[in-house]
């Protein structure tokens, strides 16, 4: 499978299975084709070349790009509560003062995004992601913009992933490799 | 079904909260068209019929349009939240329709100091004209965001969008004036309704083509 | 179509189109009668509707393949669309071009808005030569495709609408000053016109195809120097 936009050919031969449950850890240097690639299986790019079978439909799907997806203007409760309504979030109010909590967003929740600080971004954009308890979750570098407090919560999530599939890509990938079930690496 | 409706509502809110935050593009709407009547007050010579000051009217709404409909999916473009309404699992039209509800806000808010000034400056506001603009708006909405969204994925989409847009808004310019100046307005609002509902079904149903990769 | 065929193609409608052109300008400029109100500068006729309705032809083949694309999918409808809107915006320039010189020959003017078929392509030119403006400024790939398609549609669409609403303005705010009654054709006028009209067709198809091949050999050769990298 690849990707190549107009002259330029960013992904080839791609060639990977992920089964349920399953952690797959994305390697590969700047410009190797990770982000491509998560956005190929997020569903935002279709492949020029080959075939992507994606078993989760859109609603059951979590993704975590180099943009946080989030609305500047509006505060955090306004941002989890468009994509909680959009998603179809079951008990919306409650899951969203559960994850501004266990991130440490609770106290800023009613502050606009464009307040917030690069790591709180990135801790908000994972709520995000998670609101609607994903089948396949997709991060693309998302310990970037992170503290150590904010890693260390990350981390607690990806060990703690339970049913839920992963797909991580990271060029610093030390810290979660032992988590990983998978490995790909991309040149 | 109520879930579309509730997504394009949602949709809707949060572009004119946005709005709201920001007020990035009402107030320079309703600046330009204020001054884009003012200096067409200076083009037009002395004696000028009212179909002249009727025209001029329908033209500086049309472009005061053109500001809302180059906004509306630029910010969402350049920080990448146009990617996160596709990854959600609505409808890609109810995207659309959210859109062209909030443009229709800001388009109503435009006129509403718009005419007005109008009849300030120039003539009464009859009754026709607003039912002409009325209809033209539904129209100006649904097409331009189409076309918003088509040409905020190119490159120099402040220069794209006028000319995808102008060819199409000439039809909407003719019903609006008709309806405003003959002594058959009924025709041209007519006529404007035709409009609306053919171009704002094409429009709903091939928003999704356009939007995604 | 497999590429000997469509040379094929392409060279026996060019044949055609130079045989049926120069038959119908013949008869056009020799055998068909002259008009009882307009003289002999109603022989452009001959040449302006069929340039005319030929490009019509074009935009809606190029709306046929834009829905074909959207609903199947495949770069080669791609092609086919925009090569289509190609020649329409060639015969559609053509069009403006002898209809002025006709305004001028029978009016004295260069250009008559109450000519409601030249205003309708004046309004379609802009529109047609804005879909070249978008496709430049995209980048390439199946948006670009897909957003094209969509333009496309949108153009043929426009035709009746603005059909109508030249009709509608013009009861308005261009009073109908110079009207030329719809022609009346007897059957030698109306031979000459289809021979004319078919030659025009012929012509069309035939540069349709090989400015189409011509794309087609870029895609191919595009793909290839991509597969070497």
């Amino acid at each position: 499978m690849g990707r190549r936009f107009g002259e330029r050919l960013v992904l080839s031969d791609v060639d990977v299975d992920v089964e349920r449950g399953d952690f797959l850890l994305v390697t590969g240097p700047n410009g190797s084709g990770k982000t491509t690639l998560l956005r190929l299986v997020a569903g935002l790019l279709a492949p020029t070349a080959g075939t992507l079978e994606v078993a989760a439909d859109r609603g059951r799907i979590g993704f975590l790009g180099h943009e946080p997806l989030l609305y500047r203007e509006l505060t955090a409760l306004e941002n989890l509560d468009l994509y909680g309504r959009l998603y179809r979030v079951r008990e919306r109010r409650e899951r969203t003062g559960m994850l501004l909590e266990r991130f440490g967003l609770w106290d800023a929740r009613a502050e606009q995004v464009s307040t917030y600080s690069r790591g709180m971004v990135q801790r908000l954009a994972l709520c995000r992601a998670l609101l609607h308890d994903p089948d396949l979750l997709l991060l693309d570098e998302p310990f970037s913009g992170l503290d150590a407090e904010g890693a260390e919560l990350l981390h607690a999530e990806l060990a703690d992933a339970g049913p839920r599939t992963l797909v991580v890509a990271s060029h610093q990938p030390e810290r979660i490799a032992p988590l990983a079930s998978a490995r790909l690496a991309l040149a | 079904m109520s879930g579309y409706i509730a997504d394009a509502a949602a949709l809707a809110r949060k572009d004119l909260l946005v709005e709201l935050r920001t007020r990035d593009t009402v107030p320079a709407m309703l600046l330009f068209v204020v001054a884009a009547l003012v200096v067409f007050h200076f083009a037009l010579p002395a004696e000028s019929s009212r179909l002249a000051a009727s025209g001029m009217l329908w033209i500086a709404l049309l472009f005061t349009a053109l500001l809302a409909l180059v906004r509306a999916f630029v910010g969402e473009r350049d920080q990448g939240t146009l990617d996160g309404l596709i990854l959600a699992p609505c409808d890609r039209s109810a995207i659309w329709v959210g859109k062209t509800l909030s443009v229709l806000a800001f388009l109503l808010f435009a006129e509403a100091v718009a005419l007005p000034a109008f009849a300030l400056f120039y003539e009464d506001v009859t009754w026709e004209l607003v039912a002409g603009l009325a209809l033209a708006n539904v129209g100006i909405a649904t097409v331009g965001t189409l076309l918003g969204a088509m040409a905020a994925a190119a490159r120099a989409r402040e220069l794209l969008l006028p000319l995808l847009f102008l060819p199409l808004a000439i039809p909407l310019v003719v019903g609006g004036v008709g309806a405003t100046v003959a002594e058959d307005p009924g025709r041209y609002l007519a006529f404007l309704g035709l409009y609306d509902l053919i171009f704002a079904i094409l429009s709903w149903a091939s928003f999704e083509y356009v939007v995604t990769e | 179509m497999s590429t000997s065929l469509r040379n094929n193609g392409a060279a026996l409608l060019s044949l055609s189109a130079a045989a049926l052109l120069v038959a119908g300008l013949s008869l056009a400029i020799f055998w068909a009668p002259e008009d009882a109100d307009q003289g002999i500068s109603q022989k452009i006729f001959y040449v302006h509707v069929p340039v005319a309705l030929t490009a019509y032809a074009c935009f809606f083949w190029a709306a046929w393949k834009a829905l074909r694309l959207l609903w199947r999918g495949g770069e080669r409808y791609d092609l086919e669309s925009y090569t289509a809107v190609h020649m329409g915006v060639i015969f559609g320039v053509l069009t403006l071009v002898t209809g002025s010189i006709w305004a001028k020959v029978s009016w004295g003017q260069w250009w008559v808005w109450s000519e409601r078929q030249l205003t309708l392509f004046l309004i379609l030119f802009l529109f047609y030569s804005a879909y070249f403006m978008l496709r430049y400024s995209t980048d390439p790939g199946p948006r670009r495709a897909r957003t094209s398609a969509v333009y496309a549609l949108f153009g043929v669409v426009l035709i009746p609408v603005s059909f109508l609403a030249i009709r509608l303005a013009e009861g308005l705010i261009h009073p109908v000053v110079f009207k030329r009654d719809g022609p009346a054709m007897e059957g030698s006028m109306f031979l000459t016109f289809c021979v004319c009209f078919s030659g025009m067709l012929a012509l069309a198809g035939a540069l349709y195809l090989v400015e189409l091949s011509g794309k087609r050999a870029d895609a191919s050769l595009r793909s290839l120097r991509e597969r070497l990298a």
